[in-house]
């Protein structure tokens, strides 16, 4: 299969007064692919997610999602891609059920709250409020939420912060059960392990750059090539595998 | 994709969810229902009976005569027999008792004969009454009451006799008696849309910006102005429904006057929902104002408190000095109640009430003006 660029972003500049938060950045990402934005903490990582969502002005630079430029047809893509915001509420007092009601009136589709919360195993949280529930669930949830209007790119902001291992795990699964039923994601992570289990492929952004863009796979038989060697002894598992061996692979509700 | 977006449904998605999450919210259904339903029961029953009149009768006062019968018959006159001189004294001082009441007979003279031509009379009693500083307003009332009482007394104990000046010939109208719920609901009418304009709508938008709701709201096909539309509609649906109650409450369970019937109460829902748009001009001027949810309380209280205390709510605001009238008058809510009471009780339709609408539009006008420039998306 050819690779098809989904989104195309060329030469984004973001200044916020002095400070430049994205500095001229290029990258693709192509459609059917997990693609991972990793760098640390300030990077540019969710502004250059929110300028691409369209939730922000862009100082300079041009991006294009799914052919629409989000200059023009900000109204359009916002129809076609779903937004997960990091750290962000939900409506209060309101139960799950009616905030997917509540969102299939705001993309303006016909989704009944029983199919989405299906998608993500939280039938039984129907009746539940967003604040009731553990953080794996919730997490979940706002996953359901970006798929009310059957997007074509779906964006991840940290999704997997501070969850335990078990439902990090379970989020890797459903991520890639998405991927595999024909969206784009794009995630932003400071978890390498994650990157490298689930994106197809990453690009390290630090200080408003990109420094690169490859598979991980590339990336770890690169460094290794150029004659990396780690300080301690490699094993076979690490604690994580422990930890999942003594603690079990199904996930706590809690 | 097929069929094309509907900003008109988002907005009603927008509107339904609001109502639903304002319905749980407690906050919501105390400061528009309970407080003013809480104060109505209270002025209610307080003030049930009108103007009274509390007076202490002295002891050693004569009880036998028909001056002191004819108080006693008095609906507005309170007699307390039962507390000592001292007590009274005190009570007097205080305002407790409003006069001192003391008959004294003049045996000497009860005319058992026919009075003496040419001869200085002394009247068969005498009626000392002791007023209060405390209590000037009442001691006034108390005193054209005894005065009028006595005036008839003499006339009739005169005989036949024509008298000496004029004769006054009383009648009195029959009115719509003025009752204590016709002044109070209205004005609590007013503060529960005052509170629920100004601190729900403060509250929320602050919480939806802060939460982040808005933003996502944003990733969203939604318009900016749907968003506020649709918390709009919730808004003033749910404050009409709790005016509806308010009226309801008061017709039925305390006699509150609406003087045409189902017109009235039509034209009271149509001056509350202007009152309240006007009112939520406010609460996103606070939203936008408020730097966290700490911050909304004292800042939405600058514009409640004020309005709470000194546009006639509690009472009327003739009671105020000469120099604050003018502030209290021109307050937004002072508008609205006079408003509502002129619809209520005097039956005035809204044309009549035009006076009080235009100063309503203006201050509307002024403070969206300034909400467009404080209010905050983000």
């Amino acid at each position: 299969m050819a690779k098809q660029p989904i989104i195309t972003v060329n030469n984004l500049v973001k200044n916020y007064g002095d400070f430049n938060a994205v500095k001229d950045i290029s990258f693709e990402v192509y459609e059917g692919e997990i693609f991972g934005l990793l760098g640390p903490n300030g990077a540019g990582k969710t502004t250059t997610l929110e300028i691409i969502e369209t939730l922000r002005d862009k100082t300079s630079g041009n991006i294009t999602v799914d052919g629409f430029d989000i200059e023009k047809d900000a109204a359009s893509i916002k129809k076609r891609i779903g937004v997960q915001l990091q750290a962000a509420g939900y409506y209060p007092n309101l139960n799950l059920s009616e905030l997917i009601e509540l969102f299939s009136g705001l993309y303006g589709v016909n989704k009944t709250p029983t199919e989405m919360l299906e998608k993500v195993a939280l039938t039984d949280k129907a009746k539940a409020k967003y604040k009731e529930l553990s953080g794996g669930q919730k997490q979940r949830f706002s996953i359901a939420t970006t798929l009310i209007n059957d997007p074509r790119i779906i964006f991840l902001d940290e999704p997997t912060t501070g969850l335990d291992p078990q439902a990090r795990r379970n989020l890797w699964d459903l991520i890639k059960e998405i991927r595999d039923s024909g969206t784009t994601v794009v995630i932003t992570t400071h978890y390498m392990d994650e990157a490298e289990i689930l994106c197809d492929r990453v690009a390290f952004v630090d200080g408003g750059h990109i420094i690169d863009i490859d598979t991980p796979d590339n990336f770890i038989d690169k460094l290794v090539a150029s004659g990396f060697e780690r300080k301690k002894e490699v094993k076979l598992a690490n604690l994580e595998d422990v930890f999942i061996n003594l603690t079990g692979k199904e996930w706590r509700e809690g | 994709m097929s069929k094309p977006y509907s900003n008109f449904n988002a907005t009603l998605a927008i509107a339904k969810a609001s109502f639903r999450s304002i319905l749980r919210s407690p906050s919501a259904v105390i400061f528009t229902l309970l407080f003013p339903l809480i104060f109505i029961l209270v002025f209610g029953f307080i003030g049930g009976g009108g103007i009274t009149v509390d007076v202490g009768v002295a002891k050693g006062s004569d009880v036998n005569n028909p001056i002191y019968k004819a108080l006693q018959s008095s609906s507005v006159i309170h007699l307390v027999t039962d507390e000592s001189a001292d007590q009274m004294k005190k009570d007097l001082a205080k305002g407790h008792l409003d006069a001192v009441l003391d008959i004294t007979k003049n045996t000497a003279t009860w005319p058992v004969y026919a009075p003496v031509q040419g001869k200085q009379q002394q009247p068969p009693f005498t009626v000392n009454v002791q007023y209060t500083s405390a209590s000037q307003e009442k001691g006034k009332i108390l005193n054209s009451l005894i005065s009028g009482m006595l005036f008839k007394m003499n006339s009739a104990m005169a005989g036949n006799t024509p008298p000496a000046m004029a004769e006054l010939k009383e009648t009195t109208v029959t009115v719509r008696a003025y009752k204590t719920i016709d002044f109070i609901l209205p004005g609590q009418l007013g503060f529960s849309l005052l509170s629920t304009g100004v601190f729900g709508t403060a509250f929320v938008f602050l919480s939806l910006r802060q939460t982040l709701v808005i933003k996502r709201f944003f990733a969203t096909p939604v318009k900016r102005y749907s968003i506020v539309v649709g918390e709009a509609i919730a808004r003033i649906t749910f404050a009409l429904i709790g005016a509806s109650f308010i009226l309801l409450i008061g017709r039925f369970a305390f006699g509150f006057t609406l003087i045409h019937g189902v017109v009235t109460f039509i034209n009271m829902l149509i001056l509350s929902f202007i009152g309240v748009v006007v009112f939520m001009g406010f609460g996103f001027t606070v939203s936008g104002i408020a730097k966290n949810e700490s911050t909304v309380p004292p800042i939405a209280n600058l514009v409640t408190l004020p309005q709470f205390l000194l546009s006639g709510t509690f009472f009327s605001i003739t009671v105020f000095p000469t120099w604050l009238q003018p502030i209290c008058k021109i307050l937004p809510l002072t508008f609205l109640n006079d408003a509502m009471r002129q619809v209520a009780f005097e039956g005035a339709n809204l044309w009549d009430v035009s006076h009080q609408l235009f100063y309503l539009l203006l201050w509307g006008i002024g403070i969206y003006a300034v909400a467009v420039k404080a209010f905050k998306w983000e």
